[in-house]
């Protein structure tokens, strides 16, 4: 086992109460691993706590990339959330802890 | 016709450094540069300053980014394009002549409006009825506890395509001051003008899009909101320099920067960029086309070069979207720190003294252990007690007085609370909220107002 920091990167996006994920291989032949790996209910259950919707997960063959995007993730919304982190900015590295 | 245009972007959001703007103006050979400064909730603040005064509205930082740029715009023949017209672009434009003419230069200034939509509105002014509602997450609007009452609604704008910048360039402005347009927008509309684009190429506009989505972000293409001191790392990221695409009648690109400033682009940084705040890949919607990013090809073509081609478009939305800002609830918050021996226990000793004090008063109290999951909400599973911890309460309080209570507990921990509490701050702010809404593109109309020195 090891953590996904270890083989891809990622950076969150925001959108309402929607927060996108992507997750990027540093090695683009790690893409297949990725995608039998990191699935869309892995990533559920691993970000229990933050996601409380729907997550889809997009596949980008041609960049070799996977996308994340996470429905009621931001505490009711970016603009009227009580959290610290409103934009869920830092939960690209939320997801980056996953165990694969 | 030129076979190649260079566009810079300068800004990528509203609090932007302004050192690698002024880079680009001298040093990066651009035909255009582009700050984009709006942010969802900006043009709301915006709005409540141009209701307090009718020659204000306009981006706040507009004069001092205008009056070092200015200067070097001229010298360089770099038409500039930016949405720092907030929510008054004819006055943004009116400052930007003074400072012209303070200066001594001849510019032909370009203000395009017609995003507001409380222009359009019949008279009772703003309801939420009459308008489909995109954010199906966000629990608020018809929330029958608490509903977002009509009247808290302070501004409400679309978000307008290329086609009033479009129109500016095409009257020969130097300098196009817009209001709330679509981010790629900006950088689609000088594509178009130079090459002659027809709006409804759905494949070019699809491609000029997604150049423009890589460039608003400024410095997140070249390495900025990237190094993670790990894997992943960047030289001279304090010299940060910001984006240059140069791009070709085809719409393929090349994404670089200006020689010597600090930063990095490569296949990570503009991957990362490209699925930023992407809801869709397969279709991102713009005012001027729903964009395909599945198709988009990379490649390293160079050092800090990165070559852009593929991605396409089909139709565009028969919708504009609109942002809808509202005043939501006063946000009180109160902090105080914990050391050494016992620390969390204490926090939380502290957290529930609070709790139990202000049960009365506030529905929802957050409770947040800052150095332990604040951000995340979570530690994934047990990690070793921090030698420290910040204490933070908030809630969202009808007024100003009821919010101030949040922080006036958390400061009474002092002598009301356990031992070693320190460094309490307290805080209200007036918290304006977003929904955005749906609304037919044959409402508006951009008007466009040009200025001469």
């Amino acid at each position: 086992m090891k953590k996904l920091y270890e083989m891809a990167h990622s950076r969150a996006g925001d959108k309402g109460n929607i927060s996108t994920l992507s997750l990027i291989p540093f090695d683009e032949t790690d893409y297949e691993t990725l995608c039998q790996k990191v699935t869309a209910e892995k990533v559920k259950e691993h970000l229990k706590d933050i996601v409380s919707g729907e997550i889809i997960r997009y596949e980008l063959p041609n960049i070799s990339a996977l996308l994340f995007v996470c429905h009621n993730a931001l505490l009711g919304g970016v603009t009227t959330s009580l959290g610290m982190d409103t934009h869920g900015k830092s939960l690209s590295f939320a997801l980056l802890e996953m165990e694969v | 016709m030129k076979s190649t245009i260079r566009i810079g972007c300068g800004a990528g959001f509203s609090g932007d450094r302004l050192e690698p703007a002024l880079l680009l103006a001298e040093k990066g050979n651009l035909d255009y540069l582009v700050l984009e400064c709006l942010a969802e909730r900006t043009i709301a603040l915006a709005n409540q300053r141009k209701m307090q005064d009718p020659r204000k509205g306009y981006d706040l930082l507009l004069e001092r980014r205008m009056e070092s740029l200015l200067p070097l715009l001229a010298q360089n023949k770099v038409r500039l394009i930016t949405n720092m017209g907030a929510a008054n672009p004819v006055e943004g434009a009116r400052k930007v002549m003074e400072i012209a003419q303070k200066l001594g230069l001849k510019v032909k200034v370009a203000a395009v409006s017609g995003d507001d939509l409380f222009s359009h509105l019949p008279s009772g002014g703003f309801n939420f009825d009459h308008f489909q509602i995109i954010d199906e997450d966000l629990p608020l609007v018809r929330n029958p506890v608490s509903p977002i009452r009509n009247q808290q609604v302070i501004s409400a704008n679309a978000y307008l395509g290329t086609e009033g910048i479009l129109e500016a360039l095409n009257q020969g402005a130097d300098i196009v001051i817009t209001g709330r347009v679509a981010d790629p927008s900006l950088f689609l509309a000088p594509m178009m003008y130079a090459f002659g684009w027809a709006s409804d190429n759905f494949d070019l506009m699809g491609k000029g899009t997604i150049i423009g989505h890589l460039l608003e972000c400024a410095g997140q293409v070249t390495g900025g909101y990237f190094a993670d001191n790990y894997k992943k790392t960047v030289p001279g990221l304090a010299s940060l320099g910001h984006p240059i695409a140069e791009i070709a009648a085809d719409g393929t690109s090349v994404i670089s920067k200006v020689d010597g400033t600090g930063g990095i682009i490569n296949l990570q940084t503009v991957k990362e960029q490209l699925l930023y705040e992407v809801l869709n890949p397969h279709e991102y919607i713009t005012p001027d086309v729903v964009a395909d990013f599945t198709s988009v090809r990379l490649q390293q073509t160079g050092e800090n070069r990165v070559s852009v081609s593929g991605g396409s478009g089909k139709t565009r939305p028969a919708n504009y979207k609109a942002s809808v800002g509202y005043k939501a609830f006063f946000l009180g918050e109160g902090e105080i720190s914990y050391a050494g021996h016992h620390a969390l226990a204490r926090a939380e000793l502290a957290g529930s003294i609070v709790q139990e004090r202000l049960k009365n008063i506030f529905s929802e109290l957050r409770i947040d252990y800052i150095g332990l999951s604040s951000a995340h909400h979570t530690t994934f599973g047990a990690v070793p007690e921090p030698n420290e911890i910040r204490l933070r309460v908030a809630a969202k309080g009808e007024t100003r007085e009821q919010a101030a209570l949040v922080g006036e507990e958390v400061e009474a921990l002092y002598t009301n609370g356990p031992a070693g509490g320190g460094g309490a701050r307290k805080f209200v702010s007036e918290i304006i909220g977003i929904v955005s809404v749906l609304v037919d593109r044959n409402t508006f109309h951009p008007s466009v107002q040009i200025f001469e020195s």
